[in-house]
């Protein structure tokens, strides 16, 4: 790309706010009742982390990699890549880290006797509380209906929120090669939403 | 001044079919006719980039096709859009085919990536479901060195007939100069609006030196100008121009600039494409008309 500087943010806003938001509902819809099944597999995710037991964080890496799979499937390749020609490589990104979820915490699963720094863990499952269950409520105030909340295992944004807060909380070995997908997916998530809502 | 001053004096830059269609201003939109063939072409064209963009959502897309069905019912012909627009192309696709209108339309598509233009340019024609593009443009001039000698070689071939280049929001300009100066050119596509008047300087009169037709794109800044504009009471000039909005006053601006062909404002309402359309008739600002427009807007 010649004379990137002269280049905005919204130079790179495809699509309309309302074809957005009325994507988002058609998938909730289409997907329905998988959103609330997602939730609760979010909830699991926090029980385990918040009560460690042997084996959890191997139940933790797996539900997080299928959540992964599944936004990079569902969501991004089947259904964001129809109005973001973009949407592809984050699908493949998304794949990636269910694999790299996969590998470092279901086959290399964290030393039982590694814990964080309770600091560390409580920032990581204040985050995770947030992405599961405030970030779904975020668009109410904004006036958008329920049909169109954005919920952990479905949507990329809250699900990078939740897998960040439990990388942090667990104390994963490998928490700084498993943040750099969902990091980056927030990122250019949060930028996005704030370009739709501006 | 007088509404039939003012179209006196922007006649000679309208052509003979544009002195026709003032006693029908209404039903059919004034015309330019490109330079390289003189085939006319009605003043305001239809942009797709952001509004035909719905992914597969079928109202949207049948608010599109209505859109389309508005601006070929108002006389439009020119509808531009570029593989890059997301799922643009193929909403098109389907309006043209919903419509039967593959023949009515002025089909105005770009050439993006650097590699395999070609088959990109095939992708984009199914999508369009047309038999074959009327004007191609190297979108953004990105890999212009080696898109413009493919899209040559298919005007060469009688599979397209008109050939562009394209900009926006006033990049590269020194670059466009050089190849306007020196390849043959059907069309070039930049910004040009009430606001955005850089290409005055020199890339709108060199187009009338070369012979070469002017698409304008962001005549409302992405709507932008619009929203700015529409704060504020129309000024009283707009009823001597003919012009009932902002929208208009915006559009007649950019028409009416004698080296300019088409603007493309893009829309997904029915009623603004009308009221888009209506821009294209009616008297026109004349020069001195035109400076007190700009002049105007750039108070505000």
């Amino acid at each position: 790309m010649t004379e990137w500087w002269t280049y905005r943010l919204s130079s790179f806003l495809m699509f309309s706010p309302r074809t957005y938001w009325r994507l988002v509902e058609s998938y909730n819809r289409d997907i329905w009742p998988a959103p609330v099944v997602a939730a609760g597999a979010g909830l699991v995710l926090l029980w385990l982390t918040a009560v460690p037991r042997p084996g959890g964080g191997r139940i933790v890496a797996a539900i997080l990699a299928v959540a992964w799979l599944w936004v990079g499937w569902a969501f991004h390749w089947q259904r964001y890549a129809t109005i973001n020609w973009a949407a592809g490589y984050f699908a493949v990104a998304f794949w990636l880290q269910a694999a790299l979820l996969v590998i470092a915490g279901v086959f290399r699963s964290s030393d039982p006797e590694r814990v964080p720094r309770a600091r560390v863990r409580n920032v990581g499952l204040t985050l995770a509380v947030c992405g599961l269950l405030l970030y779904p409520l975020a668009g109410l105030p904004a006036g958008r209906p329920w049909a169109q909340a954005e919920v952990f295992g479905v949507m990329p944004e809250p699900t990078a929120m939740v897998t960040l807060g439990l990388l942090l909380a667990t104390g994963q070995s490998h928490t700084r090669w498993l943040s750099i997908v969902p990091v980056l997916s927030l990122a250019v998530g949060m930028a996005t939403l704030w370009l739709i809502s501006s | 001044m007088k509404r039939r001053t003012l179209l006196l004096r922007s006649l000679p830059a309208l052509g003979a079919a544009a002195a026709l269609a003032q006693n029908n201003a209404a039903a059919r939109p004034l015309t330019k006719p490109i330079p390289s063939s003189n085939e006319q072409i009605p003043l305001v064209g239809l942009g797709s980039w952001i509004t035909f963009n719905v992914g597969n959502d079928r109202p949207a897309r049948d608010q599109c096709a209505e859109v389309m069905r508005n601006f070929f019912a108002a006389g439009g012909r020119l509808i531009d859009s570029s593989p890059m627009y997301g799922s643009s192309q193929g909403v098109i696709g389907e309006g043209l085919q919903k419509l039967g209108a593959q023949r009515q339309v002025f089909s105005a598509d770009k050439v993006w990536t650097s590699s395999r233009g070609a088959q990109q340019i095939e992708a984009s024609r199914q999508l369009w479901r047309v038999a074959g593009f009327d004007l191609l443009q190297v979108h953004n001039l990105l890999a212009w060195q080696e898109q413009l000698p493919l899209l040559q070689e298919m005007k060469a071939a009688g599979r397209l007939r008109y050939v562009g280049i394209t900009t926006s929001e006033g990049r590269r300009h020194r670059d466009m100069e050089q190849i306007m100066r020196g390849h043959r050119l059907d069309f070039v596509q930049l910004t040009y609006n009430l606001l955005d008047r850089e290409a005055e300087q020199r890339l709108l009169p060199l187009a009338q030196e070369r012979g070469i037709a002017v698409i304008a794109n962001r005549p409302f800044r992405e709507g932008a100008l619009l929203r700015e504009l529409q704060r504020r009471p129309l000024p009283a000039w707009a009823a001597e121009i003919g012009c009932a909005s902002w929208a208009q006053i915006a559009l007649k601006f950019i028409v009416s600039h004698p080296a300019l062909t088409c603007a493309i404002p893009a829309t997904s309402n029915a009623a603004h494409v009308r009221e888009n359309m209506a821009a294209a008739s009616g008297p026109m600002p004349d020069e001195a008309f035109r400076r007190r427009m700009a002049a105007d807007v750039e108070k505000f």
